[in-house]
């Protein structure tokens, strides 16, 4: 696995994610944008759970038979809609002025 | 009875921006809608913008808008583990009128440009998220946002929603956008004294440095890392195309913390306070990936568009003249009273024919052949550090003898026949 890989061959110390996403405003909506359309696909059918790696927000857990969504961490980048494998993540954009607030980027 | 503007841009990004203040300054009655709290709020970029496209705009803008530092040093280096091979070019010209570029940090400089479009005449509508074109008869007549009562018409509308164009999406200009056509780059912005940054990048007061950063920086993946100086911060991120970030399995923040930390990089950034993170979306498609521009009533520019350089981490200033060309099309189809997909399609001829158009078709294999090679990243950057440092280590082997060895490195890990064709491989992609 080209993945594993890499990732044993370097000491990649684990980033602390919490700390990174405390440095930014997030204006929450009560409800969520992202949508996981089939929390069944995730169980069957995607083994490694990517989105789970890849979000840049550590939005997505695996909860042993299902997905959470952690949306009020969401970074709206878009790479859970065009990266998960199987379609499965409904994305929208949240309410006009709800979600992430960038202060300087 | 709903309101009719002239035109209604979607998104107050640097496309939609021009876009907008081009027209309010030519009379026009312009809407420009920004789903943020204010213009920048979801906007990220790497934090370098080119004089030229801005000042087509705004001759002079520098003196006004916060702008962080003047660029006069570009640095390119080749990482390995513990080492790098650098290139780079300083010229103090950058460092004086005309500049050839500035760091900036987007919500600020987004925020300003907004606000210049608005003292022009345009009305800029803050918080409110365009859910899907009006359509009838086949021609897009207006926008129903989420707002009560939230149908708002106009003669054409602009699409500037970036990266994540659901707009032109939706219209069917294009299909789901492919995990190898975007990058992920997540970024930090870090806290440092001035004098600090002087130091470490030898600059002088109101002088700026970037460093692009490759191989270890992403692992091998396609992609790069940068560090960019503002006046008393410094942006540092990383980004690589999503489908090799799935392909390694990397986390990217993991990435992130690695090149913060790695050997060669960590003195510059170290103690520097962490002020904000920020993740985004690039679109690398190119030429190729680039959607259906121009419907009837209704016109794509900047990162809906795919109009990013990432061989010459161009964007905003291509989104900039998109803006800007697609302003003056719609001025002129206002003089003919037609908003049909011929009048406009204008805009795309001009695109086409401008530098936006030209780069892009210039680089249409690029991202795309690297993508399918890795090992450019993977092998030849890690090669190209072991011979500097066979070359440079003095340890009494004649250097022939030193030469010999490095070509039978390349030889053996990757076959010769193999390398030149990899040599004429890259030089076909970026000739």
């Amino acid at each position: 696995m080209e993945g594993d890989e890499i990732m044993s061959a370097i000491p990649l110390k684990k980033a602390d994610i919490e700390a990174k996403q405390y440095l930014v405003r997030f204006n929450a909506d009560t409800k969520s944008h992202l949508t996981v359309l089939d929390h069944d696909v995730c169980l069957t059918q995607c083994p490694d759970k990517l989105c789970t790696l890849f979000c840049p927000g550590e939005v997505y857990k695996w909860e042993g038979t299902r997905m959470a969504v952690g949306f009020e961490g969401c970074h709206e980048c878009g790479s859970c809609r065009i990266g998960c494998p199987h379609e499965n993540i409904k994305w929208e954009y949240p309410k006009g002025g709800k979600g992430i607030v960038f202060r300087l980027a | 009875m709903a309101e009719k503007f002239d035109v209604i841009v979607v998104g107050a990004g640097p496309a939609g921006t021009s876009c907008a203040y081009t027209l309010a300054k030519a009379g026009v009655n312009v809407l420009l809608i920004e789903r943020g709290e204010y213009p920048g709020a979801k906007n990220v970029m790497g934090g370098v913008l080119y004089r030229k496209q801005m000042e087509e705009l705004i001759p002079g803008f520098y003196k006004e808008a916060p702008v962080e530092r003047p660029v006069v040093e570009q640095r390119f280096w080749m990482l390995g583990e513990k080492s790098a091979v650098t290139m780079g070019y300083k010229g103090l010209e950058w460092g004086e009128e005309p500049y050839n570029n500035f760091t900036v940090l987007r919500a600020k400089f987004d925020q300003w440009f907004a606000s210049k479009a608005v003292e022009a005449g345009a009305l800029l509508i803050n918080e409110t998220v365009v859910k899907e074109c009006i359509v009838e008869d086949g021609r897009v007549v207006g926008v129903r946002t989420d707002r009560p009562d939230g149908d708002v018409y106009a003669d054409v509308v602009v699409l500037a929603d970036g990266v994540n164009s659901l707009l032109a999406k939706s219209l069917g200009f294009h299909k789901e956008f492919k995990p190898s056509q975007v990058a992920l780059a997540v970024m930090e912005v870090l806290n440092l004294p001035a004098s600090k940054i002087e130091d470490r990048f030898n600059l002088e007061p109101n002088q700026g440095c970037t460093i692009e950063l490759f191989g270890d920086a992403t692992k091998g993946m396609v992609g790069t890392a940068f560090i960019y100086t503002n006046k008393e911060s410094i942006n540092i991120g990383v980004g690589a195309t999503l489908s090799s970030l799935i392909k390694s399995k990397l986390r990217p923040y993991d990435l992130l913390d690695y090149v913060k930390n790695h050997p060669v990089i960590r003195p510059l950034v170290n103690g520097g306070e962490p002020q904000e993170y920020a993740a985004h979306l690039i679109p690398e498609g190119g030429y190729h990936a680039m959607p259906k521009l121009v419907g009837h009533g209704v016109v794509v520019v900047g990162d809906a568009g795919q109009m990013v350089n990432s061989i010459h981490r161009e964007g905003s200033n291509m989104a900039m003249t998109s803006g800007r060309l697609a302003a003056e099309t719609i001025l002129l189809a206002r003089e003919a009273n037609d908003f049909s997909e011929n009048m406009l399609d204008s805009y795309r001829v001009r695109l086409m024919d401008s530098f936006v158009g030209k780069d892009l078709k210039k680089y249409k294999d690029a991202t795309h052949t690297f993508e399918e090679n890795p090992q450019y990243f993977k092998e030849y950057i890690p090669m190209l550090n072991k011979a500097a440092s066979e070359m440079f280590t003095v340890d009494g082997t004649p250097k022939r003898d030193k030469q010999k060895k490095i070509l039978q490195m390349v030889s053996q890990r990757r076959g010769t026949f193999k390398a030149l064709s990899d040599i004429y491989r890259a030089w076909k992609v970026m000739k």
